[in-house]
C-alpha cells in the first residue's frame, strides 16, 4: 500500500470512493479504532466522574483561549526570561523559513524530528529538503511513512493504515542488515538502532508541542518511544513548533488535561514520557544549547474571532473523535485529503485551508454526535460542522465581515431553490395535506430508482393512509361509537 | 479511575458518586425536569411517520389514550424543520419551525415519536431563535417537547402488561435518541418491562446506521456502507424482531433489509408496545 499517497489532483467523491473499496484498509480501521476505543472505554469506567474531568478541561481551555493575546504575550516574556527564543509566523512559509533560517545559521545539514503534526500543515520536510537540509522523522509512525513517502493517515497514531507486511518489505528494502520478518519486536528493534545512529550524527532536533503554560515558560510534549526525549536533548539545537492555540494558563492546569489527553487518545494513565522544557541546558547540565519555539498562526485567527468557531481551537489534539467516527473508521485519514482528518479536521481545515477548498468536509457527516460525546474538551463538534454547512451554502450580507474564507462556496441556485419550495411546503399546513395525499393516493407511482438511495436500499413507499387521515378516521369512528352508546342508553 | 481522577482533579473534585452500569434502569435524566402526569398532551407524529409508517402514530394515540391522557393532534403539523437545517438552510428552517410551534400553541407537552425531531425541537429550537423575537416562544416550546419513550418511563411511569408470545427483539437507538435526547435508557426499559421479550444486543449497537438525512443521498456510498454494517449487526443477532423509536433510522435500516432480501423489517416502538400489551398485530 506504499502507493497511497493522498493525491490532490482527485477529488473528495474520488478519494472516498478508493478507500471506501478497499477491503483490506476497511479492515484494518475498523479492527484499530475498535482497539482504541476499547482502551479509552475501560480507563473511563465511571461516567459522572468522566464528566466532571471533560467540564474542567473545557473550561480550562476555554479559559485559555479567552485570554489568548494576554497569555500568548505571559508565554513570550516567561520563555525569553527562560532563554527560549520566540519566533512568529503568520503562514506556513514564514514557520518554514524561521526553521532554515535558523539551520543555516548553524550550518545545520541533518534534522531529527520528534512527531510534529504543525510541521505535516507546513510541508516542512519537503521545504527543508529542496534547500539542503535533510529532515529525519524519529517517531516510529512518521519513520515508517518517510520511507514509504505516505502521508498520515490518524494523527496519533499517522501510519495506521499500514500493515506489518509492509512494514517488513519497506524495512527490508531501506534499511541496512534487516531482513524480512514479521516479527513486530525485531522490526522495531531494526529502526531504533538506525535512528540511534541518526540522533547522534543530527545537527538540529524538531519536535512539535503538546501545550505551552504561560505562567512558568515550559513546553510540554508527551510520548511513548522517547523519540521526544531524544530529539530534545542529543542535538545541540532543538525547535519546537506549534500553533499559537495551544498555550494553558497555569501549571496547575495541565495535570487534568494530561489526564484527559492520554487516556483519550490511547487508554493509557500516562504515556512514557512527559517531556516539560523550560529552557536551554545549564551549565554542567546536558541538553541542547540553544531551544527555538516557532509559534504559527496559520488561519487559526480566523475562527478565534468568531465565539462558536472558537470552540475549534479547544482542541488538544487527542483523536477520540476520530477512533469513534463511523465516517473515518469506514474511510481511513487519507480520504479528506488534509493534515487533520476525522471530524476535528473537517471543523478545523476550512479555518486552515478556506471553504472553497474543504467544502464537501462538513457535509460528509450524519451527525452522528459520537465525536461530540467523546470530546474531551467538549467542542461540539456536529454543531460546529452544521454551522460550516451554513457559511458554506449562504452568501455574506452587505458590509458582513466574513467569519471564514470562502463563504457560499457551496451555494448553487438549484439547491437553494430546492430547500425554498421545500420550506413552503411544509410551512403551509394546507399545501402539505394536499401533497401527502397526492402521495398516498398515488403511492403505486412511487419510483422504484432514486439518486443514491436505491444502490443498496429499496425505495421507501408512502401509506395507504397518512396519519393525519388515519387520526380523523380514528376520531369519527370514536365519536360514532359514542353517539351509539348515548343512543342506546337513550 | 477514582485515583486517575482525584490525580487530575487536584483538591477541588468532588467525591465521586456510585458507579452506575450500563443498564436498561432508566435514570433520572438531569437535563429535563419531567412535569407531573398532564391531562392532555399534543402528539407530535413526524413527517416520515405521517407518511410512511402512520400506524405507529396511531398506536401511539390508542396508548396513550389508554393510560388516561387526552391527546391532541394538531393538524396543522407538517415537519420539524430539521432537514432543511442540518444542511445549512437556516431561513427555510425557521419558516417551518414557526409553523410547528404556532400549531401546538397550549401550554401542554408536546410528545414526539422521534428522538431526532424531538432533539431538533429541544435543543436546536431555541439556538435557531436565539437574537430573534421568537427566541422566548421557542425556549418555551422547547421546554415542553418530549421524546415519546422518556414520557412513558419519567412522567407516566408507565409499564407495559405483556400478553405476547416469547421472542427476542433486537432494539437499534437513534442516535439523537441517544446522544441529543439522552434516552437510549427509556427505550431499553420499555422494551425490558415486557415480561416475555428477551432484548439482544447488535455488535457495535451504539453506531449510527448511516442515515444522518441529506447525508445518506449526498454520500451514498459512505451512507451505504454504514447501513450494510448495521445490517450485519442486526441479522447476525437472530432477532425474531427489530424495533426502534426513531422511523428515520428504520426506513434506511428496512429499506437495506429489503434490498438484501431479509425477512426481518423493523417496527416502531409504539406500534410494538400496542401489540404486545393487546395482542393486535398489524400485518
Amino acid at each position: 500500500m506504499s502507493e497511497r499517497i493522498p493525491l490532490h489532483n482527485l477529488s473528495f467523491k474520488e478519494r472516498v470512493d478508493r478507500d471506501l473499496n478497499d477491503p483490506a484498509l476497511r479492515h484494518n480501521f475498523r479492527e484499530a479504532m475498535d482497539f482504541l476505543m476499547d482502551k479509552r472505554k475501560g480507563r473511563f469506567t465511571d461516567d459522572h466522574q468522566l464528566q466532571l474531568l471533560r467540564d474542567r478541561g473545557s473550561s480550562i481551555r476555554k479559559r485559555a483561549l479567552s485570554k489568548l493575546p494576554d497569555l500568548l504575550e505571559q508565554l513570550e516574556s516567561k520563555l525569553r526570561e527562560n532563554g527560549i527564543r520566540v519566533h512568529w509566523a503568520e503562514t506556513p512559509e514564514e514557520a518554514n523559513s524561521i526553521v532554515l533560517d535558523i539551520a543555516r545559521h548553524h550550518g545545520a545539514k541533518t534534522m531529527i524530528k520528534g512527531k510534529s503534526m504543525v510541521s505535516e500543515e507546513t510541508e516542512l520536510n519537503e521545504f527543508l529538503e529542496h534547500n539542503g537540509v535533510e529532515a529525519i522523522e524519529a517517531d516510529m509512525g512518521e519513520f515508517i511513512l518517510q520511507l514509504a513517502e505516505d502521508k498520515p493517515s490518524h494523527i496519533v497514531m499517522p501510519a495506521i493504515h499500514k500493515t506489518k507486511e509492509d512494514i517488513a518489505r519497506l524495512f527490508e528494502q531501506n534499511l541496512d542488515d534487516c531482513e524480512y520478518t514479521e516479527d513486530v519486536d525485531t522490526l522495531i528493534q531494526s529502526a531504533r538502532k538506525e535512528l540511534r545512529r541518526r540522533f547522534h550524527a543530527a545537527d538540529i532536533g524538531l519536535t512539535g508541542v503538546n501545550f505551552m503554560v504561560a505562567e512558568t515558560g515550559s513546553l510540554v510534549l508527551v510520548e511513548n518511544e522517547g523519540n521526544g526525549r531524544m530529539a530534545t536533548t542529543v542535538p545541540k539545537v532543538h525547535i519546537a513548533m506549534t500553533g499559537i492555540e495551544k498555550v494553558i494558563e497555569r501549571l496547575d492546569d495541565l495535570p487534568p488535561l494530561l489526564t484527559l489527553l492520554t487516556n483519550s487518545a490511547t487508554g493509557q494513565p500516562v504515556t512514557t514520557y512527559v517531556n516539560m522544557i523550560s529552557s536551554p541546558r545549564k551549565q554542567d547540565e546536558d541538553g541542547p544549547e540553544e531551544v527555538h519555539l516557532v509559534l504559527l498562526d496559520n488561519g487559526r485567527t480566523i475562527p478565534y474571532a468568531d465565539e462558536e468557531m472558537r470552540q475549534t481551537l479547544q482542541c488538544i489534539r487527542c483523536a477520540a473523535c476520530m477512533n469513534h467516527c463511523p465516517v473515518y473508521t469506514r474511510l481511513g485519514g487519507h480520504a479528506y485529503g488534509t493534515t487533520y482528518p476525522g471530524p476535528i479536521g473537517s471543523i478545523l481545515s476550512p479555518h486552515l485551508l478556506g471553504l472553497e477548498e474543504t467544502k464537501d468536509l462538513p457535509s460528509a457527516s450524519s451527525l452522528c454526535g459520537a465525536c461530540g460525546e467523546v470530546c474531551p474538551v467538549r467542542i461540539p463538534i456536529p454543531d460546529l460542522l452544521r454551522r460550516l454547512r451554513h457559511e458554506g451554502v449562504r452568501k455574506l450580507k452587505k458590509d458582513e465581515a466574513p467569519v471564514i474564507r470562502g463563504h457560499g462556496a457551496k451555494y448553487t441556485h438549484t439547491e437553494k431553490a430546492a430547500w425554498l419550495s421545500w420550506s413552503k411546503l411544509y410551512s403551509s399546513p394546507a399545501m402539505y395535506r394536499t401533497f401527502a395525499l397526492s402521495a398516498t393516493l398515488l403511492r403505486g407511482l412511487t419510483p422504484s430508482k432514486m439518486k443514491g438511495w436505491t444502490d443498496y436500499r429499496t425505495s421507501p413507499k408512502p401509506a395507504k393512509k397518512s396519519l393525519h387521515s388515519l387520526v380523523k378516521q380514528y376520531r369519527k369512528q370514536q365519536d360514532q361509537y359514542s353517539e351509539k352508546q348515548a343512543g342506546d342508553k337513550g | 479511575m477514582s485515583e486517575l481522577f482525584v490525580n487530575a482533579m487536584g483538591d477541588t473534585g468532588n467525591p465521586p458518586e456510585p458507579v452506575t452500569s450500563e443498564s436498561s434502569k432508566p435514570r433520572s435524566n438531569p437535563d429535563r425536569n419531567y412535569p407531573d402526569r398532564p391531562d392532555t398532551v399534543y402528539l407530535y407524529g413526524t413527517c416520515l411517520v405521517d407518511l410512511l409508517q402512520p400506524q405507529a402514530g396511531l398506536d401511539a394515540l390508542k396508548l396513550l389514550e389508554r393510560e388516561g391522557i387526552n391527546v391532541v393532534f394538531a393538524e396543522q403539523q407538517t415537519c420539524c424543520g430539521q432537514p432543511a437545517y442540518t444542511s445549512g438552510y437556516d431561513d427555510e428552517a425557521r419558516e417551518v419551525a414557526l409553523m410547528q410551534m404556532q400549531a401546538m400553541p397550549e401550554d401542554w407537552p408536546v410528545i414526539v415519536l422521534s428522538g431526532s425531531c424531538g432533539g431538533m425541537m429541544h435543543h436546536h429550537y431555541p439556538k435557531m431563535f436565539t437574537g430573534l423575537p421568537e427566541q422566548q416562544q421557542a425556549q418555551a416550546f422547547a421546554e415542553r417537547v418530549f421524546e415519546f419513550t422518556e414520557f412513558l418511563v419519567h412522567v407516566l411511569g408507565y409499564q407495559p402488561e405483556d400478553q405476547g408470545e416469547p421472542e427476542t427483539v433486537a432494539v437499534h437507538t437513534s442516535c439523537a435518541a441517544r446522544r441529543e435526547m439522552n434516552v437510549h435508557h427509556t427505550g431499553w426499559a420499555l422494551v425490558d418491562a415486557l415480561r416475555n421479550v428477551k432484548r439482544v444486543v447488535h455488535d457495535h449497537e451504539f453506531e449510527c446506521c448511516g442515515f444522518g438525512g441529506s447525508f445518506c443521498v449526498r454520500y451514498p456510498d459512505i451512507s451505504g456502507a454504514m447501513v450494510n454494517d448495521k445490517v450485519t449487526a442486526i441479522t447476525d443477532t437472530r432477532a425474531d424482531r427489530l424495533i426502534s423509536a426513531d422511523y428515520g433510522c428504520l426506513m434506511n435500516i428496512n429499506g437495506a433489509l429489503e434490498f438484501q432480501q431479509h425477512k426481518i423489517r423493523g417496527e416502531h416502538l409504539a406500534s410494538y408496545l400496542w401489540e404486545r400489551t393487546t395482542g393486535e398485530k398489524h400485518v
